[in-house]
């Protein structure tokens, strides 16, 4: 039998022509893990814009006592959509961009194990989302003008069941989510199996740069705690249109169920995002503090006793519900271990950076910016793991500012940072400096004036998710100073997105190695071919790129 | 909506106790707030001292600083450490939870249960055959007698959390479980909170507050909410509106013919300082506009406008006036 090739096909004279047509299909049709990574990134950066519009009318409304800016209707759905695009939309698609498009360039690799499942992963993340967003656009006749969700990111049963939320709002966001779930299940599965598979030679566990050991564990906690939350919306689902009763406490379902399921995922969630930040961060401090990391078996273990502890903090978010003295006490004494991993990363940074010489480019002054905010983050943790405390505090503004510290002041700074630092390798051109430096302050300064605050609104008895509040109870200045913080986060914003379309025509040419870095991916070209390495990379340590450069003393001997 | 409460209000701040749980959760976090202001300024300042020490200075050398690659004894040491003090503070969290949480009720306690309603609540007092609404009354304790409230958790709909920050931390009130909480006023006078869990479309308008009497005083309260409603022969005519239009549906006046579940029970309806859950002080006017209009107090309430016509609400809340 003879093989016959097929035959080759007039190639399509519009796509032949070049131009914007050719470049969409080419961007639209690939499986290239770097231009998937891009396109993940893209997209979230674009959605972060949406929810951070919705987060100004929010902090608009609440500048004063009483206002009347939007209605409570509206005002239900900003927050709702807010929360759910920050952690669906823009969190995890960012993160998970940036571990397709660096992953494979760590480890030597030509792309990820199963590209076409990684492009399916990015459509139905991107579809997902854009199911959300429809949700604003399409009335369902019965219920209002609009049916964007109103029910909040974490969804509490009984309130989503039909009693309580008649139209579609809350299918909205529920299929929204478990579709966009499903992406990021495959992209997991897709980065665990090419982390394990496709190292280059020499290149053993022990020798993955810390970003690549990270994402795998990230990658491992996202199988294990996506499944239960899609689980439980496919029960929604039944709940809501096949008159199933998992929910309904009118018919005798658990309301407490639903935050078991949840938070199950919830908990592991803010891990599945805060890691990467480390992740990324473990890359940058070393190189701008010109040291190797301090003491990479120790940070792999952490990260390892994060991945594991995680799994069994969840009920943390419940101190509230009533579960009894023991569980309390158990979920307690969980939530204080884990920030026990959590500091021994923050000490070996510190010591990192100890005796270097640190330069301070935009991507180190977010960096370091994260080390102070992360460890208020990390403090705030742990008040709320004190379960009497966190009765006072739990679902008041307290842990508004809390999460807001661990998810804009530390993930979104690392965020930042990593794109300043990766930005050369992805395009060939710097980020401007100068524009860098105006952004990282002004981002401070407004991320500090909008969320300090909110620490004593919420000691000072002001509940999250209300739309106003009486003028006698002592909140307005607190709140008044958090709304001022955001037109100074809204510039920092504008001036990054002016520095990245500037850079991107005129910005200086980074060739292979801006930063004079160890890692793989700045081995080869920038932006690097489809291929990625011309030939297959051999590493003798964790930092291939430093052995060359430094012949005469190199890492092996050290490890 | 204008959240307008009454005078003499405080801001509800969790380091102004004044009942025995609360003081309990303030000693607690004294502790919990120095050791981690402490852990803040060591950490902090290590890492300032890093940023600011091993900076680039300009004019210096390209060179590579010397390459440290750990030491098991410092990592060891910063492991240790923070084991220790997670210890200290699991210990002390454990015997605070039990405390409070098992705390036995003396044989004078008030028994109260509270019903989370979409977007106000019922309190009851099952002892005394008191029901009312919004605003929980209550004795002062003290330790010659401890008279401390025991409040039992319903919701008849969605989640809802009762936390008055001044007298307790919160507590959820979960449809199909019954959760328990307490609180041991010291002072007399009117503590403010609201509901603390997302519960729809007026969750902000769902607020609370509990007025402590000195122990005659709440005695006196207690008779008079015992007592009949008024029938003051003058307001027939609006009564007579209250109990041939959809109004009995819902509310309930005592010895009257309505008798309704839904809303709020009307029999003590002017003792009462605020309408539609705080949202709001009790006048004749705003009265008139909340029977009138209530969403023009409070979007998305569920009691509908009802229609009246000029004389109908004049006299309705004639009639209303003199539930007291």
């Amino acid at each position: 039998m003879s093989v016959v090739a097929p035959p080759i096909t007039a190639p399509d004279m519009a796509l032949s022509r070049g131009g914007l047509l050719a470049a969409l299909h080419d961007w639209v049709v690939t499986v290239d893990h770097k231009r998937l990574g891009i396109m993940y990134v893209v997209s979230g950066l674009a959605f972060m814009l949406i929810a951070g519009l919705e987060a100004g009318v929010i902090r608009w409304q609440l500048a004063a006592a009483g206002n009347t800016i939007v209605s409570p209707q509206v005002f239900n759905r900003l927050f709702t959509v807010h929360g759910t695009t920050m952690v669906f939309l823009v969190g995890v698609p960012i993160v998970f961009g940036f571990a397709n498009y660096l992953v494979p360039l760590m480890i030597g690799a030509r792309d990820l194990a199963f590209p076409r499942l990684n492009a399916f992963g990015f459509w139905v993340f991107l579809f997902g989302g854009l199911l959300l967003y429809f949700s604003f656009l399409g009335g369902d006749g019965l219920y209002g003008a609009g049916s964007a969700p109103d029910v909040g990111w974490f969804a509490y049963a009984p309130l989503t069941a039909r009693a309580f939320s008649p139209g579609n709002s809350t299918d909205y966001w529920n299929l929204s989510i478990l579709v966009t779930g499903f992406g990021t299940v495959a992209t997991s599965i897709n980065l665990i199996a090419t982390t394990l598979t496709m190292r280059c030679r020499g290149m053993s566990l022990g020798r993955m740069p810390l970003y690549v050991w990270m994402m795998l564990v990230v990658a491992a906690m996202t199988v294990i705690a996506l499944p239960p939350l899609s689980a439980a919306q496919i029960m929604l689902l039944l709940d809501r249109f096949l008159g199933a009763h998992f929910f309904d406490t009118q018919a005798g379902g658990s309301a407490v169920m639903w935050q078991h399921f949840f938070w199950f995922f919830g908990h592991p969630e803010v891990y599945i995002l805060m890691v990467p930040g480390f992740a990324m961060i473990s890359e940058i401090i070393p190189v701008f503090s010109r040291k190797v990391i301090f003491g990479y078996p120790m940070i792999v273990a952490a990260s390892l006793a994060i991945g594991f502890l995680s799994m069994t903090v969840w009920a943390h978010h419940m101190f509230a519900v009533g579960m009894g003295a023991p569980l309390n006490s158990a979920f307690a004494a969980s939530t204080m271990l884990i920030a026990i991993p959590t500091g021994i990363k923050i000490f070996n940074w510190v010591a990192t950076m100890y005796g270097g010489r640190i330069r301070f480019a935009t991507p180190m002054l977010f960096a370091c910016a994260f080390l102070f905010q992360f460890l208020c983050a990390g403090l705030t943790g742990i008040i709320l793991a004190v379960v009497p405390f966190n009765w006072q505090l739990t679902d008041s503004y307290f842990v508004v500012a809390h999460f807001h510290f661990v998810l804009v002041g530390s993930l979104i700074f690392t965020i930042f940072g990593a794109i300043y630092y990766w930005f050369p390798k992805a395009t060939g051109r710097l980020l401007s400096e100068r524009l860098g430096r105006w952004h990282f302050w002004l981002f401070v300064i407004g991320f500090n004036l909008t969320f300090l605050p909110m620490h004593w609104a919420g000691m000072l008895g002001m509940p999250r998710r209300i739309y106003t509040y009486p003028a006698d109870r002592g909140w307005d200045l607190w709140n008044l100073i958090a709304s001022i913080g955001v037109p100074f986060q809204a510039a920092a914003i504008l001036i990054f997105l002016l520095n990245v379309v500037v850079s991107l025509r005129r910005g200086e040419r980074a060739g292979r190695d801006p930063w004079d870095a160890w890692t793989l991916e700045w081995a080869t070209a920038s932006p690097p071919p489809p291929y990625n390495f011309e030939t297959a990379p051999v590493v003798e340590s964790r930092r291939p790129l430093w052995d060359l450069k430094h012949p005469d003393d190199p890492d092996g001997p050290h490890e | 909506m204008s959240l307008i409460a009454a005078t003499g209000i405080s801001t509800p701040s969790m380091f102004a106790p004044a009942s025995t749980p609360a003081f309990a959760i303030r000693d607690l976090s004294f502790l919990v707030l120095a050791v981690v202001t402490l852990i803040f300024i060591v950490v902090a300042g290590v890492t300032l001292y890093a940023i600011v020490r091993y900076r680039r200075r300009p004019g210096e050398d390209g060179g590579d600083p010397p390459q440290v690659y750990g030491s098991t004894q410092i990592e060891l040491a910063w492991t240790v450490v923070p084991f220790l003090i997670v210890i200290v503070l699991f210990l002390t969290t454990t015997r605070y939870i039990f405390a409070l949480e098992r705390h036995a009720a003396p044989p004078d306690a008030v028994d109260v249960t509270v019903v989370g309603n979409q977007w106000w609540w019922e309190i009851r007092y099952p002892r005394l055959g008191i029901v009312t609404a919004n605003e929980l009354h209550v004795p002062v304790s003290d330790d010659a007698r401890p008279t401390p409230t025991f409040i039992t958790l319903e919701s008849v709909d969605v989640i809802h959390s009762f936390w008055v920050p001044q007298l307790g931390g919160k507590l959820d009130v979960i449809p199909g479980k019954t959760n328990r909480t307490w609180i041991e006023p010291r002072t007399p006078g009117t503590y403010v909170g609201q509901c603390a869990e997302f519960c729809g479309v007026q969750h902000a308008g769902m607020l609370l507050r509990v007025t402590v009497h000195p122990k005659d005083e709440f005695d006196a309260w207690v008779a008079a909410q015992q007592a009949a409603a008024a029938d003051v022969p003058a307001v027939r005519a609006g009564r007579d509106v209250f109990t041939s239009v959809a109004c009995i549906n819902c509310h309930t006046v005592r010895g009257t013919p309505a008798n309704g579940l839904f809303g709020p029970d009307l029999t003590h309806l002017m003792s009462r300082a605020t309408l539609g859950a705080g949202v709001a002080p009790n006048t004749p006017d705003n009265l008139r506009a909340w029977v009138n209009d209530p969403a023009a107090l409070k979007p998305g309430a569920l009691m509908p406008a009802m229609k009246l016509s000029n004389d109908q609400l004049d006299s309705l809340v004639a009639y209303l006036a003199t539930l007291r």
